[in-house]
């Protein structure tokens, strides 16, 4: 009997009690559903992750600020002696492993051309900013060293300001004002999308550092060199942590810390941070496959279950088909292309309900869903294997019967 | 074997060959608990090649059991049983699947049809499991249910055929590997005795053609219409006679002689 007979005849088999193996297939398309939403959503949201340790910048770590606490209460970031221009200049020349460093001071504010008004975030930051945080510029230049010395009033608008302020128009060359100063825009940045925090990190006009404190944030009662965080880019074949513990040690040094003393700055490394928070995401999605996994064997043996009375309420017919030359194999053969088929059916319904889901989870939650043929292949791959493992037994039984007393029974 | 089917067939049985199938001291001891069960004691038996024989016997008496060794459903216990020269006891589960398959014709007493299957496909099933697989196995299975007078029900289910055209369709179905031997169960003890009859002379008509068929009943009537009657008890065989076949009880043409009773 060749495999194509097989076929045709579980088909005719599995149509004559359709209900019967629709709800069979229970199980089996909840797993497939679930390995496949699962894994789109996976995919979606570690290439999400990817794309936002990218948007941060590679080999990179952020120098904050500490806190000061008094009586108990902390002052939050800043409140405790702040980052310098000489803290900058030192983690420059005196680290090794440091590839660019810039510092960065924030504040918000409206930024008005003509008619329009667009309040955004302002950053003063140094020349090689966007060099530390990856981050080009798509039209007109970057901010340059020269800028930074003379307190240039020269602004690189992010994608979003662009598209505000500059509906439609070249942002290149025009004039905006920010806090009543008169700026040149001389770059736009590329689009880098929205951050971890869901923010948009588009929405924001860089400056050189010495023009934001002089004229836009205003100066520092403490200290006019104030500094709000360093970003320091760290050469790809130096190791992360080592550079990481210089610059602490540098620091403390600087600030006559005294061993066991709470430091008053703080080193991240926001990749790391962040990959640590995608693992748990992956152990997460690992615990859903699990679960997908063990629906899969619940699947088959349902599967097993309506095989054995299958073979049961088909034993004459298995009787017939001995008596008139079919080999334990062919015998064999048929009840397994039965399971598989009847797996492949239930394949089918799960990666129709999985892609849906997946489809509907994209639009509603807004994060990108991945589906890959591989997937779709793998899932229809693991219910055909699921089929054939649980098909095995029932298929066996049949095979083995004896043709006499499968003709004879009733 | 070939047979052409030729259009004025013989009227009578033709001579008969030599043995087709061949037992000798055939034993089969069925193992029922603690107890051996001997359902057939050192039998020995020839049926020759184009015979009509027809196997009696209450039921007990071993005629279940030796059909089941003759159509190579099952193994001997001791003795031995040749089929065309082959000795079955010595071949493995398949080679007894390929020798039913090739030479061996099954017709049971309930049909044993697939349901919601087409008379057509019923008839292919046998040459679905043969090797080589025949390249025309539809023409040869048309051919079939029109030799026995099924040619404009191909596509009917059992359910849309009465009991006597599905038992044709069964029969078909064995004559379509072209076998060697015709072996049916209590073919008529479903059907009614107008129905029974027709059957019986499908049956004839066959053996005519040359096929050797062996029928297992319990019915005398049915029995009358076999060349050779063979009866068993208790597992030996208790009486063995040739007899003038009975033909038919409405002629069809010629002047065919009544049933007669040895």
């Amino acid at each position: 009997m060749s495999f194509w007979d097989s076929i045709l005849i579980a088909v005719r088999a599995l149509r004559v009690n359709l209900l019967r193996s629709v709800l069979t297939t229970l199980g089996i398309v909840i797993g497939v559903a679930s390995v496949i939403i699962l894994v789109a959503v996976g995919t979606g949201a570690s290439s999400e992750v990817d794309k936002q340790i990218k948007a941060l910048g590679t080999n990179m770590l952020v120098v904050f600020p500490g806190s000061m606490r008094v009586m108990g209460r902390s002052g939050g970031a800043g409140t405790d002696i702040p980052l310098s221009e000489a803290d900058v200049a030192g983690i420059r020349d005196k680290i090794p492993g440091v590839v660019a460093v810039a510092g960065q001071i924030e504040d918000s504010g409206p930024v008005v051309r003509g008619n329009t008004n667009w309040t955004s975030s302002l950053s003063g930051v140094h020349a090689e900013y966007a060099t530390v945080r990856d981050w080009p510029v798509v039209s007109g230049r970057d901010i340059e060293p020269n800028d930074v010395r003379t307190g240039a009033k020269v602004a690189v608008i992010g994608a979003t300001v662009a598209k505000e302020v500059f509906p439609g128009e070249e942002p290149v060359g025009a004039s905006i004002r920010i806090r009543n100063v008169p700026f040149e825009v001389v770059g736009v940045l590329a689009p880098k999308g929205q951050s971890v925090m869901g923010r948009d990190q588009d929405d924001i006009v860089l400056m050189p550092i010495t023009t934001a404190r002089l004229r836009v944030s205003g100066k520092s009662q403490v200290q006019n060199d104030r500094v709000g965080r360093i970003y320091v880019k760290v050469d790809e074949s130096s190791d992360m942590a080592a550079v990481q513990e210089d610059i602490e040690t540098y620091l403390r040094q600087r600030r006559n810390n005294r061993a066991g003393t709470e430091d008053s700055f703080s080193v991240r490394n926001l990749a790391e941070t962040m990959k640590a928070r995608s693992e748990v995401l992956t152990t997460l999605s690992y615990l859903l496959a699990a679960t997908s996994v063990i629906s899969l064997i619940v699947g088959g043996i349902g599967i097993m279950n309506i095989m054995l009375v299958s073979v049961t309420e088909r034993t004459r017919e298995i009787g017939l088909r001995m008596a008139v030359g079919g080999r334990r194999r062919d015998i064999m053969m048929q009840f397994l292309v039965e399971a598989v088929s009847l797996c492949l059916l239930g394949g089918l319904i799960g990666i129709a309900i999985g892609v849906s889901a997946s489809a509907v989870i994209a639009f509603v939650a807004n994060w990108p869903v991945l589906v890959s043929p591989a997937v779709l292949g793998g899932a229809l791959a693991a219910a055909a294997a699921t089929g054939i493992c649980f098909g095995l037994f029932p298929a066996r039984r049949a095979a083995l019967l004896n043709p006499i007393d499968a003709l004879r029974s009733e | 074997m070939e047979r052409p089917a030729e259009p004025d067939m013989p009227r009578e049985a033709p001579a008969l060959g030599p043995p087709l199938i061949s037992a000798r001291e055939l034993s089969k001891v069925y193992r029922v608990g603690e107890q051996d069960l001997v359902a057939l004691d050192r039998i020995t038996l020839e049926i020759a090649a184009g015979d009509f024989v027809a196997i009696m016997g209450p039921s007990g008496s071993g005629k279940s059991t030796v059909m089941n060794l003759i159509g190579a459903l099952d193994v001997p216990t001791s003795g031995q049983l040749l089929f065309d020269g082959r000795d079955i006891g010595a071949l493995s589960v398949d080679e007894l699947a390929e020798l039913r398959n090739r030479s061996i014709g099954f017709v049971f007493q309930q049909f044993n049809l697939l349901a919601r299957t087409s008379a057509l496909e019923q008839v292919m099933l046998p040459l679905l499991y043969a090797h080589p697989r025949p390249a025309d196995s539809e023409a040869m299975a048309r051919r079939r249910l029109e030799q026995v007078g099924l040619g404009n029900r191909m596509d009917h289910t059992p359910r849309q055929l009465s009991g006597g055209q599905q038992q044709r369709v069964a029969i078909a179905r064995a004559l379509v590997n072209n076998p060697k031997l015709i072996l049916a169960d209590e073919p008529t003890g479903a059907l009614d005795t107008r129905t029974s009859e027709e059957i019986m002379q499908v049956f004839r008509d066959l053996n005519r053609e040359g096929i050797t068929i062996v029928v297992v009943t319990h019915e005398p009537e049915i029995a009358l219409w076999a060349g050779r009657r063979v009866t068993f008890r208790d597992g030996h065989i208790v009486d063995d006679i040739r007899q003038t076949p009975y033909t038919g009880a409405a002629p069809l043409e010629g002047g065919v002689p009544p049933p007669v009773t040895p």
